[in-house]
């Protein structure tokens, strides 16, 4: 045993850094119990750019979350993910080794064969990691996301991506074709019935330019990103152990957020339609229903890595099928997360993460 | 046949029970002194590693600062956006209560994989840890003694070793007041492809690669060798006992082995036989001794503990774990050390004529050419030895100057002592003296090896005993010029020092800062004091080998640095050098102090120019000057009307008695290895005496027939064996001292960096004469009863028996 895996096995029992979209449900140590003197997501509060786009350290939790479905000129398929996780100890900062603000970046690269993942960790309050709101900047160590001059308002309006692992590295560059998306009432969106919930919005239009490098071999690439922006102090209830979240790009033009958060009673479910101009309109909860297609063996797990997704209301009923079964992010906190491809009713790509199994 | 042989071979043995005790004792007796010394010394060193991989993280390559003693935060950050995994430590002592603990502040979150093996408990919590006010992964022991005295939750690991804490770097940060000052940073094994050099990025740091031993491994390496020297004497002692047990079985067995061969058996068979009987026995001898050797090892090791701990602040566990290693090793000794040690008496077997009468060889051994030989190489070795110490440096030649020194005088005594009996022989006119001088002449070369190892024992025991008390002398000597002050004070914290500073003045003669940082200076990590130079205390008590005349005016105005006497000598400093301290600051050596018991280097400026230099220096610890009279008072007032916990006041006796003690337990291990190799040495007189007289027979059987009495023989047995225990008592002296100078101005010049004069104590000479009189007289009492009471018959049988 040593100091990096006890470390590693005291951050997820005791402190939890976040797992990915959601947020923390009970089972993980008790950070979603009660949100002590976090501050708490309120019905109403208007979200305000460029500061929202900032950290927000009097809550507990926060990402800078994006993925993008890529393809080379051959055609071959990519996915892309990059991701800075906040997660306080305590809802102050500090400058030095003392600051309570502790981030972690998650990257990966997901081909029809290969899944690659890094991991990053550090402390705020010595440089090493953080996220200025304007100019926009998001870093740690050396992977960023960076806010390109434009001439757009909105600082998230193009940015460049870069991470490397052992083994991939990549250089992307994100251009939005729509204008920011909130999700659920304004921004507020619950996560169960009893009203735990975060701040949400997302920036679902970016068209993507760059490389990917895996092994050394340099590949041009071009598609489609989704940013997601969360944060909160106390977004599951007890009894919710894990959760779907889609995010998918419609070859119409619209964009469709759908997730399931597991429960005892047959879980809490959010959707929302994004018109191809942006316009979000959220869904009466219940009006998604997702079903399991398809069971794989990853690792010693079995997960569901093919859905069927319904959406009634709207006519939406389409089967999601992974890229790449085995797109599991072996990191300090586990999830699978992957680029898909959804046929039915409508077509086109998106990401799928899966936690708490 | 085979079996009949062997058989008739055994019973030997069983005819003779106190032989077979003496052979396997005596083996016993030299593997458990090797592989107890050996025991002690994988201890140790599994001790050193493991405290290395833990603490200092010694797989890893490091990146350490070129100048000074700290990295700027900034670097590091500037390193991990560039890529570089590397991750940051804080490290220090701290002084929790009343104990020192080396603190070592890690980031959990980018320590590398490779970083260590302690285990934490499931109750911990990053929360916490990271956390004010922090947690402390200690051992058990260090548990203990920080128990109540510190507001941070301790968590015990097993693989801590003692006096050392892993705590966030967060809470190390502002513990050791070191904010924005890292220590050094650790390079994990998994790196990017493409990582920018490090002399582009950052030019102020450098690589330190992995694999180096221990420091402390390094510094305790005198300590263990003396311990190994020390085994390894006793060891050939020992064999001593095993050559002269195997001789006379063997010599005994002749009329055996000829009839045997007599009737058949071949050669082969028997040297078959004979090399089974003694490997069995090895081997036995060397399971019993390794047992013996492990309650050795079990009993002396909290005292090696204690002394690597005072004398290095080493730290290793008092309880001996079992490695096969030196047991592995115990039993190959034994068994080396039989074959070495019988390879003559077989060789003589082998070359035994068939049917010559099975005469005892006593006679033959008597060659006064062999007893040349032994004089010339003797000599030779003596030669080389004083060679070795004037033209040689080093440990290692130190050793070898002690093993010249001693084999040399050993293979001569011999001679020495033939040639003194034969000057006797020819002075005397009785015939009963001449026949004495003579016989005891005769006798020498069956006795030489005893005598030797007797040399050999006394030699050490004179040697290390000489050094010691020299050493003791000149420390205390010391110790009473370096604590001048009539008390010391610790404040707490700043703020309590700065009260103390301006409380202390009115009520003292004079306040002493004993204020220090750490750096590296040429390389080695060290402390740099402050001195108040101007102070009466420095310039009259300050015990200085060397310096320029102006010294102490020199270093008060900041423009001289002194170093200790160990630093001096290992970077072969001279008084006028300059000196490159932390920070840049270049000074030059205007003097030499001896500073015994710190394994480190030292350096002191004066103490303006220390805290100009380094402003951030812990100011807490004064030495406080007062008339004698007074301390008493002044101690009661520093925590009645001060408010300073008791602990925090130390006065010079109480000091002087500590450092005593931990002085003492220093040599309480050499005391009791020099008492064990004196033990083998008499068993070994022992066993040779009882060789001697099983076999002299014939020659006093002549005597006896001519009208001297049995009684009368015996007694005159007595003064043979006290006449050659003093003529090698009196040869040992010299032996002695010439040893204890060798200790003192080679190897502890070279283990320790310091010279010490040489003390000479008569009277432990006496209480060791003493103690190896008893030994002789116990080792000639069973021969001596043997004599007294032979049947007139068995004196007879000499004549009629075909010898």
């Amino acid at each position: 045993m040593n100091v990096r895996r006890i470390v590693a096995s005291l951050l997820t029992a005791t402190l939890l850094l976040v797992p990915p979209k959601a947020a923390i449900p009970q089972g993980f140590a008790g950070l979603g119990s009660t949100a002590d003197s976090f501050a708490i997501p309120r019905p109403g509060g208007r979200l305000a750019f460029p500061a929202d786009h900032g950290p927000h350290p009097d809550f507990r939790i926060e990402w800078w979350y994006a993925t993008a479905n890529l393809q080379a000129e051959d055609g071959t398929a990519f996915g892309v993910q990059w991701t800075l996780f906040r997660s306080a100890l305590a809802p102050r900062t500090d400058s030095g080794w003392l600051d309570p603000q502790i981030w972690m970046g998650h990257a990966a690269i997901t081909t029809k064969d290969k899944h690659f993942v890094a991991e990053r960790l550090a402390r705020g309050g010595v440089g090493q990691a953080g996220v200025a709101a304007e100019p926009f900047f998001a870093w740690i160590d050396d992977w960023e996301m960076k806010g390109l001059p434009h001439s757009g308002a909105n600082q998230l309006d193009k940015v460049s991506l870069h991470a490397t692992g052992k083994d991939f590295s990549y250089t992307l560059e994100l251009s939005a074709t729509g204008p920011l998306v909130l999700q659920g009432d304004q921004g507020y969106s619950v996560k169960s019935a009893e009203g735990q919930a975060s701040y949400y919005y997302s920036q679902p239009f970016y068209e993507v330019s760059g490389s990917v490098d895996i092994d050394g071999k340099t590949v041009r690439v071009r598609g489609k990103a989704w940013l997601d922006r969360e944060w909160s102090s106390q977004p599951l209830a007890k009894d919710q152990t894990g959760w779907e979240w889609f995010s998918l790009h419609l070859n119409s033009g619209e964009k469709v957020m759908a997730f399931r958060l597991r429960d005892a009673r047959g879980g809490y479910t959010s959707a929302n339609w994004i018109s191809p101009e942006g316009k979000p309109t959220p869904l009466p909860v219940g009006s998604l229903q997702i079903t399991p297609v398809r069971i794989a063996r990853v690792g010693n797990k079995d997960i569901p890595v093919a859905w069927r997704v319904q959406i009634p209301a709207r006519g939406f009923d389409v089967t999601s099928r992974p890229l790449n079964d085995q797109a599991w992010m072996a990191t300090t906190t586990p999830y699978w997360e992957g680029p898909v491809t959804f046929e039915g009713s409508a077509k086109g790509l998106g990401y799928l993460e899966m936690t708490g199994y | 046949m085979l079996w009949t042989a062997a058989t008739a071979l055994l019973s030997h043995w069983r005819r003779r029970p106190l032989q077979l005790a003496t052979l396997v004792l005596g083996l016993s007796l030299a593997t458990a002194l090797w592989s107890g010394v050996q025991a002690i010394n994988a201890e140790a060193r599994a001790s050193y590693a493991r405290a290395s991989s833990v603490l200092d993280q010694k797989e890893l390559t490091q990146l350490v600062p070129r100048r000074g003693d700290s990295i700027p935060q900034g670097t590091y950050t500037k390193l991990r956006r560039a890529g570089w995994n590397v991750s940051p430590v804080i490290e220090g002592d701290h002084r929790i209560g009343n104990t020192r603990v080396r603190l070592i502040g890690i980031d959990p979150l980018t320590m590398p994989a490779k970083a260590g093996g302690f285990k934490t408990g499931d109750t911990s919590n990053l929360t916490a840890f990271m956390s004010q006010p922090g947690v402390l992964i200690v051992s058990q022991g260090t548990a203990l003694k920080l128990k109540g005295h510190t507001q941070m939750q301790l968590q015990i690991s097993p693989d801590m070793p003692d006096g050392a804490a892993f705590t966030d770097i967060g809470i190390a940060e502002s513990v050791l007041k070191r904010r924005g000052e890292l220590s050094r940073l650790l390079v994990a094994v998994e790196q990017r492809p493409d990582l920018p050099s490090l002399g582009t990025i950052a030019p102020e740091i450098a690589r330190k690669e992995p694999g180096d031993r221990p420091d402390v491994a390094q510094l305790t390496d005198s300590f263990h060798l003396n311990l190994t020297a020390f085994g390894f004497l006793a060891f050939v002692v020992g064999l001593f006992i095993v050559y002269a047990t195997v001789g006379l079985a063997f010599e005994q067995r002749r009329a055996t082995f000829r009839t045997l061969r007599s009737l058949g058996l071949p050669l082969s068979s028997l040297t078959l036989l004979l090399v089974t009987e003694l490997l069995v026995l090895a081997f036995v001898a060397g399971v019993v001794g390794v047992v013996i050797g492990y309650v050795v090892a079990s009993l002396l090791l909290p005292d090696v503990a204690a002394t690597l701990q005072g004398l290095y602040g080493a730290s290793v566990p008092s309880s001996l774990s079992i490695r096969p290693s030196w047991w592995a090793t115990g039993l190959a000794m034994a068994i080396a050390g039989t074959i070495v040690s019988s390879a003559e008496s077989l060789w003589r077997v082998r070359s035994m004529p068939l049917l010559t009468a099975a005469q005892p060889r006593a006679w033959l051994r008597a060659t006064t050419v062999g007893i040349r030989v032994q004089l010339a190489v003797g000599l030779l070795l003596l030669i080389m030895s004083g060679a070795l110490a004037t033209f040689g440096h080093g440990l290692m030649v130190g050793f070898a100057v002690l093993g010249c020194l001693l084999l040399g005088a050993a293979l001569m005594l011999p001679g020495v002592l033939s040639a003194c009996l034969a000057v006797l022989q020819k002075r005397s006119s009785r015939a009963l003296v001449t026949w004495f001088w003579a016989d005891t002449r005769q006798q020498l070369p069956g006795l030489s090896l005893a005598l030797m190892a007797l040399l050999l024992a006394l030699a050490a025991n004179v040697g290390v005993g000489t050094m010691v008390s020299s050493f003791r002398l000149t420390f205390i000597g010391w110790l009473d010029q370096r604590l001048a002050a009539e008390l010391y004070v610790m404040a707490r914290d700043e703020s309590e020092a700065s009260r103390l500073r301006a409380w202390l003045p009115a009520r003292s003669t004079s306040v002493l800062p004993i204020w220090s940082v750490a750096g590296e200076v040429l390389g080695d990590r060290l402390e740099i004091f402050g001195a108040a130079a101007d102070d009466p205390t420095y310039r009259d008590n300050w015990p200085l080998l060397s310096g320029t005349v102006d010294v102490w005016d020199r270093i008060a105005a900041g423009r001289g640095v002194l170093v200790n006497e160990q630093f001096w000598r290992r970077k072969a400093l001279g008084i006028g050098t300059g000196l490159v301290l932390p920070g840049g600051w270049e000074v030059p050596i205007v003097g030499v102090y001896s500073d015994y018991g710190n394994p480190k280097g030292q350096v002191i400026v004066g103490i303006d120019a220390l805290a100009a230099h380094y402003p951030h220096v812990s100011k807490l610890r004064y030495g406080v000057r007062v008339p004698p009279a007074d301390a008493a008072g002044l101690k009661e007032r520093l925590t009645s009307e001060f408010g300073l916990p008791a602990e925090n006041v130390i006065d010079q006796t109480t000091l002087k008695r500590q450092s005593r003690a931990v002085f003492d337990r220093t040599f309480v291990v050499t005391g009791a290895l020099n008492a064990f190799t004196l033990g083998v040495a008499g068993f070994a007189m022992f066993s040779s005496l009882l060789t001697l007289s099983g076999i002299r027979l014939p020659q006093l059987a002549p005597v006896w027939a001519m009208g001297i009495r049995r009684r009368d023989l015996a007694l005159l047995e007595v003064l043979r064996t006290l006449a050659l225990w003093l003529a090698t008592f009196i040869a040992a002296v010299p032996v002695g001292l010439a040893l204890a100078w060798v200790l003192l101005s080679i190897v502890n010049v070279e283990a320790f960096g310091w010279r010490l004069p040489m003390r000479i104590f008569p009277m432990d000479w006496l209480i060791l004469a003493i103690v190896a009189l008893a030994a002789a007289i116990v080792s000639i009492f069973v021969p001596l009863r043997r004599l007294a009471t032979i049947a007139p018959s068995d004196l007879l049988r000499v004549f009629a028996n075909e010898r």
